[in-house]
């Protein structure tokens, strides 16, 4: 089962003859995820590593291929359009991994894609994975820039804002013996598609998820949200961590989204927050995978 | 990036915003001038300000003991002694921390006859993903404080960012905050001015405080932004060339100067334990776990997903500038990035700088075998861990 993406998935890359999205193509395609088209505007009727199919634009790439998810790897100045193309092309889900967006843009795009079928992950995220059944988790599907074989298919899922801090939670359960349903990176950035509480609800209804590690950060108050929704309606363990207990007020830290400003988004009420809701908080980032394991 | 006042007033004003009349300046003799021009003009007070990226200017205290980064004054003499005292002096502010900040500019500007302040901010409301305008009544007081103890203080108005700020939602505003009259029209015009502002700009805070009803000579009322503040939108500096000229570097901390050149991203902190980690989130969380052993850390510093040997290296003399350091936790995950070409990066760094303080490197990831085994085989003296919380408590027991 897991959430949002199967091995099935056909995803869609756009921006796939870039140095980045090319290489992370390319890293999906080994890992046995079908890749079935990429876009980049002016190379239509090239290929991609000899074998996929390159498009003009994302609606022709669907209309081509049948791919319902599309992952952007275009640089800052052109994602929030190019993800409005991905929507105005009706695919089921849209993955921006792209850094750096203007926050107006994202702004815009929300506004824009009020009342669409479309989802949004990102950006600034590492994309998700749902662990394949082959040697290292191969034969899954991989979007986005996630290493591959850290992942093992299993039933615990993990939510996001962060890439690395995600791929040292994931690490943490394979190298216990535990694997993932799904593992979303939400992103880092103040305006998101995809919330936690999003995500949570989706591993609450998941039948192949029994359990769920939700990695929050300094800055908004997203994790509360999701944690007083937990609180009321979660039937599964649910496990987290918060970075940024140091952070200074005021300081952005790498996030644009990671900062304590007006006395809001420390880390301390959120911790708070996730422990009144029955969440059980690891006290460092080294004990997040044995935190819910203990719960279980 | 943060503007300084008499720039965020320049935007302001370009946007129909009413600012008090006045000039920056960076010499005694151009401040008299002003002022001179400003007496002329009929005004009874013109006020002098010190132009820093910090509040707290009014109740700060220069270094040299004059006090005020702000003052109202009556003659034109007296402004130009009170630019001597401020001008290239050093003001400490609540804000500034104990080593101040250098005063190279001041704005001379009319002080008009003040009757009500007022707090008015355009930001983004992150919950729902749309702008907003704040206010409140309570204006020239610290605003945190305000939505502290007396939240219902605080008015929202959300904008539907297809759109901008309609006309009938700025004058319910208006009404809001008490206004009749006249001032009902003035006000309206003006938060379109502040909500264009922000969006032209890219702006991450517009803040007016305090937005004043002043009196004007002829006994009728007016608005005027007497304070202002913005901060801009660094991921939208790059469609702002002229914004860009606004940056003040002296402002800055030059480490962070130097990491930005780098594409690495670097906070400064107090501590005495710098670490080195790519990813954000990590990033803070390895800075968490430092504490959570009882050390502290000396900085945030994120080399980002696809590091280079040239990054690395970079970040190591980054880091090895502070003073303060007595220690270094190097902490890589290495999905995309390979741990043996962290390794190497990490052991020419060291090399490079002679270093001879304790580093303690964990690697995890892609070829984090052969990463280990660089390390390893190399006569640097580099003190390895296979866990997060070992290599932070490593750390911390090597600079107790």
């Amino acid at each position: 089962m897991a959430i949002l993406v199967n091995s099935d998935t056909r995803i869609v890359v756009q921006g796939i003859t870039g140095s980045f999205g090319g290489k992370h193509a390319k890293l999906s395609l080994d890992y046995g995820t079908q890749v079935v088209a990429g876009v980049t505007p002016g190379k239509g009727g090239q290929t991609f590593e000899g074998v996929t199919p390159i498009f003009d634009t994302v609606s022709e790439a669907v209309a081509e291929t049948q791919a319902t998810v599309s992952v952007i790897f275009v640089p800052a100045a052109f994602a929030a359009d190019a993800i409005l193309e991905a929507v105005d092309a009706k695919v089921d889900l849209v993955v921006c991994i792209t850094e750096g967006i203007p926050v107006n843009d994202m702004v815009r795009v929300k506004r824009a894609m009020e009342g669409s079928s479309t989802r949004l992950i990102g950006p600034n995220c590492p994309g998700l994975v749902t662990p394949g059944e082959g040697e290292n988790s191969h034969g899954g599907c991989r979007i986005g820039i996630a290493p591959g074989y850290i992942h093992k298919k299993g039933h615990i899922g993990v939510v996001s804002r962060s890439g690395t801090l995600t791929y040292e939670a994931v690490w943490q359960l394979t190298s216990r013996g535990v694997g993932q349903s799904t593992c979303v990176g939400i992103g880092g950035d103040p305006v998101n598609g995809t919330s936690h509480l999003d995500i949570v609800k989706m591993f609450n209804d998941d039948p192949d998820t029994h359990g769920i590690i939700m990695i929050g950060e300094i800055g908004g108050s997203a994790e509360e949200e999701a944690a007083e929704w937990i609180a009321a309606n979660c039937k599964k363990p649910v496990a987290g961590f918060i970075a940024g207990a140091t952070a200074p007020p005021g300081r952005r830290m790498g996030h644009a989204g990671a900062i304590v400003s007006g006395g809001k988004g420390a880390a301390s009420t959120k911790i708070q927050a996730m422990k009144d809701a029955g969440i059980s908080v690891a006290t460092t980032p080294s004990d997040i995978a044995d935190t819910l394991l203990k719960m279980m | 990036m943060n503007l300084h006042e008499y720039q965020a007033k320049e935007l302001l004003s370009r946007n129909g915003v009413n600012t008090p009349e006045g000039q920056v300046c960076d010499t005694p003799a151009e401040a008299k001038n002003i002022a001179e021009k400003l007496f002329g003009d009929g005004h009874d007070m013109v006020v002098v300000k010190s132009q820093i990226h910090a509040g707290g200017r009014g109740k700060g205290t220069f270094t040299s003991g004059y006090q005020g980064g702000v003052k109202l004054l009556k003659t034109a003499d007296e402004v130009e002694a009170s630019a001597k005292a401020m001008l290239g002096e050093t003001l400490v502010t609540k804000q500034t921390g104990p080593e101040g900040r250098k005063v190279n500019k001041i704005l001379v500007a009319a002080a008009p006859a003040i009757k009500k302040e007022l707090y008015l901010a355009a930001l983004l409301d992150r919950a729902i993903g749309r702008p907003i305008l704040m206010a409140s009544v309570e204006g020239g007081m610290d605003i945190e404080e305000v939505a502290e103890t007396s939240p219902e203080k605080i008015l929202k108005v959300v904008v539907d960012p297809a759109f901008g700020l309609e006309a009938f939602q700025a004058r319910n505003l208006a009404k809001q905050l008490g206004m009749s009259g006249k001032l009902i029209g003035q006000a309206a015009k003006l938060f379109q001015g502040v909500y264009n502002t922000y969006m032209n700009c890219d702006a991450s805070l517009v803040e007016i405080n305090p937005l004043c009803i002043v009196e004007l000579p002829d006994g009728s009322e007016s608005l005027v932004a007497v304070d202002a503040k913005i901060s801009i939108d660094d991921n939208a500096l790059f469609r702002h060339a002229d914004i860009v000229g606004m940056r003040d570097l002296e402002e800055e901390a030059p480490l962070e100067i130097e990491a930005g050149k780098f594409d690495l991203s670097y906070i400064k902190l107090d501590g005495n334990i710098a670490c080195l980690v790519n990813g954000a989130g990590l990033a803070m969380a390895t800075m968490d776990i430092i504490q959570h052993f009882g050390g502290s850390p000396a900085n945030f510093l994120d080399v980002g997903g696809g590091a280079s040997k040239e990054q690395v290296k970079a970040a190591f003399k980054i880091i090895l500038s502070d003073p303060n350091v007595k220690g270094i936790l190097v902490n890589i995950f290495g999905g995309i990035m390979q741990c043996d070409i962290i390794a190497s990066g990490i052991l020419a760094a060291v090399e490079e700088t002679n270093l001879n303080l304790p580093l303690v490197v964990r690697l995890e990831g892609t070829n984090v075998a052969i990463g280990k085994k660089l390390i390893e085989e190399s006569d640097l003296s580099v003190i390895g861990a296979d866990s997060l919380s070992e290599a932070a408590k490593k750390v911390v027991e090597a600079v107790a």
